[in-house]
């Protein structure tokens, strides 16, 4: 992936909740420089959801109606462990 | 230097409630109207509002904007300007009503009326019992918010600039506004944006301090705009806190907690409560509780390396009852403290929510400096101060300032452009010239300090020296601190310079907004030797002439900072509202 969209995708991890910003600090420092061009473009896809859903799929509220997401959501979780 | 211009009839910074607001005032105005925004508009900070917006529609019982205006000025320790809270609270039920027409989903009651729910200090008949007044969308009203005002924008062909950061007020020689200069993130270029009316939407500052429940993007940049551009800030002195966030995160652990019987802790593992409130213990009011957390700390009985917060146990509770009682407590604490609270106690501090001053403005949204209006400036929601919270906010009003002033502000504005000569005047390069030079700065520097180190400093300052109860020789030397630490921030360096979605760069930038926001805030505290709202200081006491530390006969007024000199002047408060009899002083108790 080219330089200009990981660092604004970097920068889209910045939301309006502060639950979201603090569980995706460490998944942005540790987890994000690994993943692949594939893996990337699809958390920038969930990077598109309403903050309420995002945070709601983190923290297993509600179920990612997307099956394509699922994944990259339970990433997320996992790096907060 | 040569910077590209782009020219609107109005510009708008921040795409929350009040930004969004006042852009489709402007826009289906026929105006052409740009919001310039650092994230995605429904992204904004409102989104994490969940409680409600307050309205006397009396849709469940009686309700009367009086009582509202009545709740508003005791809840504000009468430091609120009546006048704009008349406004708000009559215009209340008109921009809640026009909300619904815009598509927003609020709860109903089955006859298809907007539903009204109970909250704090939410009163019928002048305080006698409660009402309810708050429409909500689930949990969600913010959000909801945002979601109906943004589509209703793209709808009215608003031109929205997401990803751009403004960095600083043009002004002319005479002090009229003229625009901002901004940057665009993706290419760190750096614009005019030119206009015949320019408002700020920015929202708060929250992010002065260590513990604060705003998200990372609430760096006051307004704020620290327009003190660089020689706006004073209103009433920065006050700051509504919780007392129980999660130390070092800020996500808040409802007080449900100790209502289930969680006790807070000090280092010695004593259980403090007993000491301040020998009947009520845990489940004393909120700035009882505070303020007891905050005396422990300072008296060296905190807990951890630095010994800057305490503990709320509930270990010794049925691990049964915590995971069927309390699983989202739970959940966050082992997310945001690493801890499981049914093994060891949760580390917690009073916690940073609201703020209550900003950017002085009358209730048309109109900044006002020496009791004029500065030509061309408007501000509103968190960063604007109208004032309707006063010296603490009352539940619910923070999205009803959003909707009421972000439309009034368009107001104002349309009003003023439709008068202003048709061509923009030559443009003032002075402050184009300063905001250049400040970027520029950053680029150079080397050898300085790092943008890190500088705003933990910062944070940990206010959190101790001007927290939730503040004690008159820790704010003295935080005075001192804080003017160290803005020594600091002056040499901040960034390692990378490049030029694409430099986060480092943003950040430095949002620090030197967030360090005026602290100056203000600690200079301001040190000066009101009062109690008032959520100013609370140990040496205020409470005397029959001065009731819970407040001392009218001399702090009946507003604080006016400004960053030159840390000059402090104070204007009064407005007591006269715009139809009715003043609301007249009295001791405020619930």
């Amino acid at each position: 992936m080219d330089e200009v969209e990981l660092k604004r995708i970097l920068w889209r991890s910045r939301r309006g909740l502060l639950e979201l910003d603090l569980q995706l600090e460490r998944f942005v420092a540790e987890v994000l420089p690994t993943l692949s061009d594939t893996e990337l473009a699809l958390y920038g896809d969930v990077l598109l959801l309403p903050d309420q859903d995002f945070l709601a799929y983190v923290n297993g509220a509600s179920a990612c109606p997307d099956a394509r997401l699922e994944p990259m959501i339970e990433r997320i979780r996992a790096a907060q462990r | 230097m040569s910077v590209p211009v782009r020219k609107f009839d109005a510009v708008i910074v921040g795409a929350g409630g009040a930004g969004l607001r006042a852009a489709l005032q402007l826009s289906e105005a026929g105006l052409k109207t740009a919001v310039l925004s650092k994230v995605f508009p429904t992204r904004s900070h409102t989104v994490a509002a969940q409680g409600g917006v307050s309205a006397s529609l009396g849709n469940s019982e009686p309700d009367h904007w009086h009582w509202h205006m009545y709740d508003t000025v005791k809840g504000s320790d009468w430091l609120g300007d009546q006048d704009a809270i008349e406004f708000m609270c009559r215009e209340a039920p008109n921009v809640v009503v026009e909300l619904e027409h815009f598509g927003m989903p609020f709860d109903r009651n089955a006859d298809g009326s907007i539903y009204q729910r109970p909250f704090g200090g939410h009163m019928s008949n002048f305080g006698e019992k409660p009402v309810r007044r708050a429409c909500a969308a689930a949990d969600r009203t913010g959000h909801a918010m945002l979601h109906a005002l943004y589509q209703r924008n793209v709808r009215a062909n608003t031109q929205f600039f997401v990803e751009w950061m403004a960095l600083d007020l043009v002004r002319d020689e005479q002090g009229n506004v003229q625009g901002v200069v901004a940057m665009e993130m993706e290419t760190s270029e750096v614009y005019v944006f030119q206009a015949k009316a320019t408002l700020f939407a920015t929202g708060g500052a929250g992010r002065i301090f260590a513990s604060s429940t705003n998200a990372f993007i609430n760096t006051g940049d307004g704020l620290g705009m327009a003190a660089r551009a020689g706006i004073p800030l209103e009433d920065m002195e006050f700051w509504q806190f919780h007392p129980t966030g999660v130390a070092g995160a800020g996500v808040l652990i409802t007080e449900g907690v100790r209502g289930e019987g969680g006790i807070l802790r000090n280092s010695a593992g004593e259980r403090f409560m007993e000491r301040y409130a020998p009947n009520a213990k845990d489940l004393a009011s909120r700035d009882v509780v505070s303020r007891a957390m905050v005396t422990e700390i300072n008296e060296g009985r905190g807990c951890g390396p630095n010994k800057d917060h305490v503990l709320l146990d509930i270990t010794h509770l049925d691990p049964e009852v915590i995971k069927s009682k309390l699983p989202g407590i739970r959940e966050i604490s082992i997310k945001f403290a690493n801890v499981d609270p049914i093994k060891a106690p949760i580390p917690v501090v009073p916690t940073c929510h609201y703020q209550m001053g900003g950017i002085p403005t009358n209730y048309k949204g109109e900044v006002i400096v020496d009791e004029k209006p500065v030509t061309g400036f408007y501000a509103a929601g968190e960063v604007a101060c109208a004032s309707v919270h006063g010296a603490n906010r009352l539940g619910t009003n923070s999205l009803l300032d959003l909707l009421v002033f972000g439309k009034s502000s368009g107001n104002s504005m349309i009003d003023f452009i439709k008068t202003a000569p048709k061509d923009l005047p030559v443009l003032a390069m002075a402050d184009v010239e300063r905001s250049l030079a400040r970027v520029e700065r950053l680029n150079q520097q080397s050898n300085g300090t790092q943008v890190n180190d500088a705003r933990a400093a910062m944070q940990a300052t206010m959190q101790k020296h001007c927290g939730v109860f503040r004690f008159k020789d820790m704010l003295a030397e935080g005075v001192a601190k804080i003017l160290e630490v803005e020594k600091m921030v002056k040499t901040i360096e960034i390692a990378d310079k490049s030029k694409t979605f430099n986060t480092a760069r943003l950040e430095a930038l949002e620090l030197e907004n967030l360090i005026e926001v602290a100056k203000a805030t600690m200079i301001s505290a040190d000066a009101r030797t009062e109690s008032r709202g959520a100013h609370v200081r140990d040496d205020a006491e409470d005397t029959p002439e001065r009731p819970n530390g407040r001392d009218d006969a001399n702090w009946l007024k507003h604080t006016l900072w400004h960053r030159d000199g840390n000059q402090l002047k104070y204007k009064p408060v407005t007591m006269k509202p715009l139809s009715v009899d003043t609301i007249a002083l009295k001791t405020r108790s619930y």
